[in-house]
């Protein structure tokens, strides 16, 4: 078996087991490529459908394009499409000026808090990668959470042999990672394999394209002539650049990403 | 598309993990081996060196793996990270494993997903403690393939006498648990020795560098070509089609297949399997896929269910024997009872023996009653349930299983050499039962049993015999505990205290207690049974099963407590012909075991009737002992 096939069977298996395990079960869906590949290995897993609802955190700093295609997707796909947002945060001007971790930490890590307790969900499907940052390759795939949403990674649970930590106190919420095990590589390989819909934003226009999406202010595009999901791949063989070099709350200090995590953010 | 795009064969990375004492130099190692096969990404070793000098501390390699702030600060790596890197012969995966004890379930998360291991070791301090458990648990973990790494060698002088002494203390202890290293390479990490290049100061050494004895370690063999293992993971009404789904663990199916699913045993064929957004029907498919196929039979399968191709079933048992690693915080103990999660089924098992309790450090085996955190033994576990297993070496993904405390996996189990539950002896039983005796023990783990309780009224007979209801109920055992007065409201309503009713209700109760007892379960009877003749004719009713414990406490005890006031009354010639003040009480001269409850706390007399039960009912069960029949 090649080892897209394997990738995609391992995250089928994952989605399958959260599904059968979880009760009340969401997917978070940033309209980025690692969102998109997850709800298309959701379909895969249950057989053209997806059975739980799909939850987008709305920072309003969103880059329009891909709120434009967040909801021609939805249509489509015939998703269960929430939108959550920390209104109290916005409301008061919320934004970046205030400082990015703060604008990040009060947007989009309480603005998911937010949904997961107005819904009641126990546990949330999001799309992190182990090669994206030191401290993702950490990660469990069913990797639980306190009260507070927060991450205590000195001590995490055991999991091997794809036994994964389905049994919690009550008030615990899980985050289950399908494609943790994937790399931003194997990401594009399979959009190109499955040929699934993407953001434009991702290919270059100009000199520039955006590597990882995030809020309009905080995220920069990357210089790069690759136009097409090939060159794309072509592009990230070659490259020794990091994918979140473009993210500038994670260079605010040297630990901000983890201390971002920590506190509940994906 | 683009047209000029060479086609690409992507490699699957080799996954490994590099385990070995906290401070032999892992990370450095890792470090290190990213470093020189040119797989750090740009500015990487730039920015650590200007923390590194920033905080005022020299540069070393092992902080490029330190992503975290935490680690930094405790100076241990603290979890599992996977870091990628590649030689020209192929992709790698590393999974660095930590070395401090504490975190021994982080070693095991890591190793357990790896198809190769390094096995580091410092020259200077040559196989330490946490050296050989580390060693032990990838044997046990089912790593075969072992490249031993000595570091540290420009501590010794690039020693070759030095390298030779550390090699054969590691060989050595290698060779007693079964693992052959591929190589033992001596390197120094923080100089780059012999990782990528060879090192001019150890020509004495001509075997591989790290890389090339990382490239030397083959791809796993397939699955495929092994006997079918499907675990249901669910079953999905969709569109009309009931879809059975589950991930093939080994082996390969087809259309047209015949299913046997196990427990239970039926079956029916494969009609089609199901995808979505594929170019075509798939018609087979192979160890590792998630599949979803529909049966030619509605026949009830759920998740848990193992399917296989009916000539090479998996084993199904309530019982299974596992080398096993314990991760808890409480230790693992007789009696106890976990969830054993194996493939997608869950069962409640108690840990019916210890047979061993594993040293690392030398081998050795030793009886005991408990494994403590981060110790390794042999168990035998028994389940409520039948469990579908196979024997680890033959089928590892079907062999082997978690253990669950509360909420969490406190431990990993392998499992040797299952058995089926059903004997050969079945066919020689009467007609009447098609469940024997023999496998009534062997389902519950335990022989059939009367314990038949004696004593005074306000000895304790009731006291004791539902705390050991209670004791042996957490044990997993099918015990039940009949109390006199109980029964008198009940079957017995119609009987009064006359020496001749007396003597039918013993009669009944025996007889009630005896199917009880061929029933399999452990009965408990407590009724004073004031006569020898009476607890005779109980006797010849309960035949083997039946065991006579005397609740010794005097009567001037037993009335002192008078817990139901009846010996006031009974002094007061209220109740005629009342045990011990107007009706004879004989105590018993052939007990099988006395309890002096007089004296001795209840506690006291809970133990001495548990371990009786222990040696006389459960132990025999477990050695092959039928339960006999009267």
């Amino acid at each position: 078996m090649d080892q897209l096939s394997a990738l995609e069977d391992q995250s089928i298996y994952i989605f399958r087991e959260a599904f059968n395990r979880i009760d009340k079960l969401a997917m978070l869906w940033s309209i980025g490529k690692d969102s998109n590949v997850m709800l298309w290995l959701a379909r895969k897993a249950f057989f053209g459908h997806v059975p739980f609802p799909v939850v987008h955190v709305d920072t309003k700093h969103k880059i329009p394009e891909m709120i434009e295609f967040r909801d021609r997707m939805a249509r489509e796909w015939k998703l269960d499409l929430i939108v959550g947002e920390n209104s109290e945060a916005l409301s008061e001007g919320m934004g970046p000026g205030r400082g990015r971790i703060t604008c990040c930490t009060a947007l989009k890590t309480e603005g998911l808090k937010a949904v997961i307790a107005q819904q009641g969900y126990t546990a949330v499907i999001a799309g992190i990668r182990r090669d994206e940052d030191g401290t993702r390759a950490k990660e469990r795939v069913f990797s639980p959470r306190g009260l507070n949403s927060e991450w205590d990674f000195r001590d995490q649970p055991p999991e091997f042999w794809d036994q994964f930590k389905t049994s919690f106190p009550p008030g615990t919420s899980l985050r289950i990672h399908p494609i943790l095990h994937w790399t931003e590589l194997d990401v594009w390989k399979y959009i190109k394999r499955e040929n699934i819909p993407t953001v434009d934003l991702y290919f270059s226009k100009n000199g520039k394209r955006y590597r990882s999406l995030g809020c309009a202010p905080c995220t920069a595009p990357a210089e790069s002539t690759a136009s097409t999901v090939d060159e794309i791949i072509a592009e990230l063989e070659r490259t020794k650049t990091s994918e979140r070099s473009g993210r500038a709350q994670d260079k605010v200090s040297e630990d901000a990403f983890e201390r971002l995590r920590a506190g509940g953010y994906m | 598309m683009n047209a000029m795009t060479p086609p690409r064969v992507t490699q699957r990375p080799l996954p490994i993990v590099i385990v070995g004492h906290v401070d032999h130099g892992k990370s450095t190692l890792v470090g290190r081996l990213l470093n020189d096969t040119g797989s750090l990404p740009e500015g990487k070793v730039e920015a650590v060196r200007e923390m590194s000098r920033r905080r005022g501390m020299p540069f070393e390699w092992s902080f490029v793996m330190d992503a975290l702030q935490a680690e930094r600060d405790q100076g241990i790596t603290i979890d599992t990270t996977q870091v990628r890197f590649e030689t020209p012969t192929r992709p790698y995966v590393i999974i660095d494993a930590p070395g401090h004890k504490e975190f021994l379930k982080n070693m095991v998360t890591g190793a357990a997903s790896a198809d190769g291991a390094l096995l580091l070791i410092d020259v200077t301090e040559g196989a330490l403690e946490q050296s050989r458990r580390h060693a032990y648990l990838l044997h046990l973990l089912g790593v075969r393939q072992v490249a031993v790494v000595i570091n540290k060698m420009d501590m010794c002088g690039f020693s070759e006498a030095r390298y030779h002494e550390v090699t054969e203390g590691i060989l050595g202890y290698l060779a007693e648990i079964g693992v052959t290293p591929s190589a033992v390479v001596p390197i120094s990490a923080r100089h780059g020795n012999n990782i990528v290049e060879r090192c001019r100061h150890m020509d004495w050494y001509s075997g591989p560098t790290v890389v090339e004895a990382l490239d030397a370690f083959h791809q796993p063999k397939s699955l495929t070509d092994r006997p079918l293992r499907l675990p249901v993971q669910d079953v999905y009404k969709l569109d009309e089609r009931r879809i059975v789904a589950g991930r093939i663990e080994s082996g390969h199916l087809k259309v047209g297949d015949t299913l046997v699913f196990l427990p239970g045993g039926r079956s029916a064929k494969i009609a089609t399997i199901e995808s979505w957004n594929e170019p075509e029907q798939r018609t087979r498919a192979v160890a590792g896929q998630s599949v979803g196929i529909t049966l030619d039979q509605p026949i009830f399968v759920e998740r848990g269910h193992i399917a296989a191709h009916p000539p090479k079933k998996p084993v199904e048992t309530h019982t299974v024997r596992a080398h096993l690693f314990w991760l808890g915080h409480e230790p693992l103990r007789v009696g106890n009872a976990y969830t054993l999660k194996l493939a997608t089924a869950e069962h409640d098992v108690t840990v019916q023996a210890i047979e061993r309790v594993i040293d690392v450090e030398d081998l050795s085996g030793h009886t005991g009653d408990q494994v403590e955190r981060n110790g390794v033994g042999e168990v035998v576990l028994h389940s409520r349930s039948a469990m579908v297993v196979d024997d680890f070496t033959e089928i590892a993904r079907t062999g082997r299983a978690v253990l669950v405390d509360g909420y969490d996996v406190v431990g990993g189990c392998i499992i040797q050499q299952p058995h089926s539950d059903e004997m050969p002896a079945r066919n020689l039983i009467a007609s009447s039962h098609t469940v024997t005796p023999e496998e009534r023990t062997w389902t519950n783990g335990h022989l059939g049993g009367i314990l038949w309780f004696t004593g005074l009224s306000g000895s304790g007979k009731s006291t004791l015999a539902m705390a050991l209801e209670r004791e042996l109920f957490r044990k997993g055992i099918q015990v039940y505990a009949l109390d006199g007065d109980g029964v008198r409201q009940g079957l017995n309503f119609d009987l009064g205290f006359s020496p001749d009713d007396r003597s039918e209700n013993i009669r009944r109760v025996a007889q009630v207690a005896r199917l009880f007892a061929e029933a399999g379960m452990i009965v408990v009877t407590a009724l004073i049974s004031p006569t020898r003749a009476d607890r005779a004719i109980a006797r010849k009713i309960g035949g083997a099963f039946f065991h006579e414990i005397f609740i010794d406490a005097d009567l001037e005890v037993c009335e002192g407590r008078d817990a139901k006031g009846l010996y006031k009354k009974a002094r007061a010639g209220l109740i005629p012909e009342f045990t011990g003040i107007s009706a004879p009480y004989e105590a018993p001269l052939t007990a099988e075991l006395v309890l002096p409850a007089g004296r001795e706390a209840v506690e006291t007399c809970l133990a001495d009737l548990a371990s009786y039960v222990e040696a006389k009912l459960i132990r025999p069960a477990r050695t092959g002992n039928r339960a006999q029949s009267a």
